[in-house]
């Protein structure tokens, strides 16, 4: 009986055993045909050098921008751009805090998704950085020299900015399709079930002045209520034209996900921009009653300013022919990327079976000879095989996003399949494919969405991590993936994690920017309404209970850092001015119970904290980034007496008024 | 004594008239170095003025309670152009006379002149490097910070270096021509 039981047991290990070896293993990339075998050496920058490329990484649902430097991987920056970043004061200091402002009031959080770099010709110029906030429609421009939020602007008549920021050749426009059609602004009251007659989908050409990059929207466009995805500029021949990705051409209003994948193909819409401006000239154009918020940081004030503004332009396509073309495209598609010549207009069906790719030449002709396929709306739509340059067959599942080498082929991302394919942009052939972990959604090749790909390394970005990474809890880290396109063969290099959902991402050669990076703020050149250029200059002055604090920092002390005189019931203002001149000596400023964060001030800047005092006494304040030997000294007081107090209004550093007071008697009595 | 030849009037000449470029041109430099700073940072000295990293050197100082440097402290500032001026002008005079005596003034002038302003630039050095705040911040037994007269020393985490500037080596090349025609007129133009 033992034995048996015995034999048994044996038995059943022997099969667990036995099923467990037959599990598929997943080797996770390690030591596989596609990690390349010098992968350490190629991602290694060694220390004291530099990366070679800049990485402009969209942070997602944290509303920020980060910079990460390739092929490291090293982040080397959060550039806070929609939402508030305690870290360096950004929407909490007073100067800062108009660039949330909206036409909805303080808004302290945004979803960015893609980031777009100026270009000039369709080539990275290295100039700015555009985002697109998803949730409350804006756009925001992007000093690459500061690495600052220079410009915000929100999107009226939008849903949802998500086919944005994207831009044209020479910058002269980014752009904003709404991904929720919505009814106008003003006569917005209408049955959500009226949506084919109301709701409109508002594509909004945002202006960028050539040299200062200030933003203004130049024209909206009333096309059809569809939903918009993503969208490119054309190149070359095609950068009269901006192609944007629709989905829900069903034009549902509830349970998307069943009732807009009904159709077959939606579209790709071709906007002919030039023509645009055109109607524009002619005074097509109609002024339309609509709110939206313009805010402006200023280098020389270091302060923003939020204007409302109270009317946009719109075009009605129905009144401008030859403008608007739709391009029936397989099953929803999410990206629409136009090759490196301008030639050809890659669509992908993240929910189709092959990659189309259409032939800007066939879509002139098409146009030319009025080969269309009906409308939509009263637009026309042209005929699928009229504009088909042709069909990448069988290339995975799931086709979502395309970058280009600039040797002729494209990599396409699939989110279904996990993985990244190399295809032929002429032939239409599959060359390599490679599997990604996991889940890619973009990617990104330096210079790859421009005239002038370095086609060096793809990045993947990927949604999901599991295993990747240690364990984090439930919420893991976001990652990235680093690929070597150099060679026939894709092959893996890094991974890497990211801060925030890395949507997307552009990558420039190091070159076009570290040049232009500002080390200072010129002392001379800060015109802040409350500057104080010396330490004879800092003050203190009351204006009914507001107090105002002239402060400098340099290293290691505050002028004053001292101040008696203050009530409950002011409010303080402490205007810091960092007197440093040198480089890399910002200094930070933080006041116990401050309902704020901390203030972090580069040389040559003036911030302000605003702190209202909620106790009597004495409240210490100090510098919180690690200037020098001396940081730790770096510290004062200010004193609050009850509401009606007597205390006068003083201030000073390195004086003690009372203990010199003392001596000076203590000598008399001498004498 | 013969006269001086032509060729050294041309030599003489032509030197005298380069000084006009150290009007231009910073005379000296001090160069520091520390591991906070691989940029490095420079202080230059002109005829008139100082250019550079002053104040970003000057904010360093203040750890070991080193006087603030002001152009207004330097008296010489104010003199110095006519100094070399009236160089200039004795060197054209020199060319001019071409008086083998008064080659000899010339290049006295020269050296007396060099030597002044090297002691000059060295008592300045000596000043700041000595003459410590007592509320230094930073306050190390038996140390002092004057800078090299010429050449590299180290300083506490700095290197500094002081060497002549573009302007200096003109005034450097100034006395190595006079040497030179001096010697010349005195061994082949006996």
């Amino acid at each position: 009986m033992k034995t048996k039981i015995t034999l048994s047991f044996l038995a059943i290990t022997a099969i667990f055993v036995g099923l467990n070896a037959c599990k598929p293993t997943n080797d996770k990339g390690k030591g596989s045909s596609f990690l390349a075998g010098d992968a350490a050496q190629k991602v290694y920058v060694a220390p004291g050098t530099h990366d070679e490329f800049y990485n402009i990484v969209s942070g997602g649902f944290n509303g920020q921008l980060s910079v990460v430097g390739l092929p490291s991987g090293r982040v080397l920056k959060i550039i806070p751009v929609f939402s508030q970043f305690a870290e360096s004061g950004w929407g909490y200091s007073e100067e800062t805090k108009p660039m949330l402002n909206t036409s909805h009031g303080f808004i302290p959080w945004d979803d960015s998704h893609h980031v777009a770099l100026s270009t000039t010709n369709s080539e990275h110029d290295g100039r700015w950085a555009f985002i697109n906030g998803n949730n409350t429609p804006r756009i925001a421009r992007v000093s690459l020299s500061t690495f600052r939020t220079e410009e915000i602007i929100e999107i009226p008549n939008s849903g949802g900015n998500h086919s944005s920021p994207f831009v044209t050749a020479n910058t002269e426009y980014a752009v904003a399709g709404t991904r929720f059609s919505v009814p106008p602004d003003a006569n917005a009251d209408v049955p959500i079930s009226s949506f084919k007659q109301n709701f409109k989908g508002y594509i909004s050409f945002v202006s960028i002045d050539k040299t200062t990059g200030k933003m203004g929207i130049k024209f909206q466009l009333k096309t059809p209520g569809v939903s918009f995805d993503l969208a490119r500029a054309g190149k070359g021949k095609s950068a009269g034209w901006f192609f944007f990705s629709t989905y829900n051409t069903e034009q549902a209003n509830s349970l998307l996900e069943v009732n807009a994948s009904q159709k077959d193909k939606d579209f790709i819409l071709a906007v002919n921009w030039k023509k645009a401006e055109e109607y524009l000239a002619q005074g097509k154009g109609k002024k339309e009653k609509a709110n939206y918020a313009h805010n402006i940081y200023d280098e020389r004030t270091h302060s923003a300013t939020s204007t409302i503004m109270n009317e946009v332009m719109t075009l009605d396509p129905k009144e401008c022919p030859d403008m608007l073309y739709f391009m029936p495209c397989p099953k929803s598609p999410h990206g629409c990327d136009v090759d490196p010549t301008g030639q050809y207009i890659v669509g992908s069906g993240k929910l189709a079976a092959v990659i189309p790719v259409f032939s800007f030449a066939k879509m002139e002709k098409a146009i030319a000879d009025k080969n269309f396929d009906g409308n939509f709306d009263g637009i026309p739509v042209l005929k699928y095989d009229a504009v088909l340059h042709g069909e990448v067959k069988k290339p995975g599942l799931g086709p979502l996003h395309t970058e280009f080498d600039g040797q002729g082929n494209a990599i396409t991302s699939f989110f279904v399949s996990s993985e990244l394919v190399k295809w032929n942009i002429e032939k239409l052939e599959v060359i390599d494919r490679v599997p990604t972990f996991y889940s890619v959604g973009h990617l990104s090749i330096p210079g790859g969405p421009t005239a002038k790909p370095y086609g060096k390394y793809v990045v993947a970005y990927n949604k999901i991590t599991k295993d990747r990474y240690l364990p984090t809890g439930p919420e893991l880290a976001q990652s990235a993936q680093l690929y070597d396109i150099s060679g026939e063969k894709m092959k893996l290099l890094l991974d890497f994690p990211t801060i925030g959902e890395p949507h997307y991402a552009e990558s420039i050669p190091a070159s076009l920017i570290e040049k232009n990076s500002k080390k200072i703020f010129k002392l001379e050149e800060n015109f802040h309404p409350y500057v104080t250029k010396g330490e004879k200059e800092a003050k203190v002055v009351r204006k009914g209970n507001e107090v105002h604090v002239y402060m400098t920092s340099i290293r290691s002390h505050f002028t004053p850092d001292n101040i008696e005189g203050v009530k409950l019931g002011d409010v303080v203002y402490f205007h810091v001015t960092n007197l440093e001149q040198d480089w890399d000596v910002p200094h930070g400023f933080a006041v116990r119970g401050a309902a704020t964060s901390e203030i972090l001030i580069m040389p040559g800047e003036t911030c302000t904290l605003k702190w209202t005092p909620t106790k009597v006494g004495v409240t210490p304040m100090y510098c919180t980034d690690f200037c020098s030997a001396l940081h730790q000294e770096m510290q004062g007081y200010v004193r609050v007496s009850p509401a009606g107090s007597n205390v006068p209004l003083s201030w000073h550093t390195g004086k003690n008024p009372e203990a010199d007071a003392a001596k000076k008697t203590e000598a008399v009595s001498k004498k | 004594m013969k006269p001086l030849k032509r060729s050294s009037q041309i030599w003489l000449g032509l030197g005298s008239l380069a000084l006009i470029a150290t009007f231009f041109l910073p005379i000296w430099r001090i160069d520091l170095w520390a591991p906070q700073y691989p940029e490095g940072l420079s202080m230059k000295i002109w005829l008139s003025k100082l250019s550079g990293d002053v104040e970003i050197i000057n904010g360093l100082n203040h750890y070991i309670g080193m006087a603030h440097i002001k152009e207004e402290m330097f008296p010489e500032f104010k003199i110095l152009n006519y100094c070399i001026a009236f160089i200039i002008v004795a060197g054209l005079l020199t060319a001019m006379a071409r008086s083998k005596k008064g080659l000899i003034a010339f290049l006295s002038l020269l050296v007396v002149s060099g030597a002044i302003a090297l002691y000059d630039f060295w008592q300045w050095g000596y000043e700041y490097g000595h003459n410590l705040s007592d509320d230094a911040a930073i306050k190390v037994p038996g140390m002092a910070y004057q800078p090299p007269l010429i050449g590299y020393k180290e300083l506490l985490n700095f290197g500094a270096y002081s060497i002549p500037d573009t302007g200096g080596w003109i005034v450097v090349g100034l006395g190595i021509i006079t040497i030179g025609v001096l010697i010349y007129e005195f061994k082949f133009n006996k």
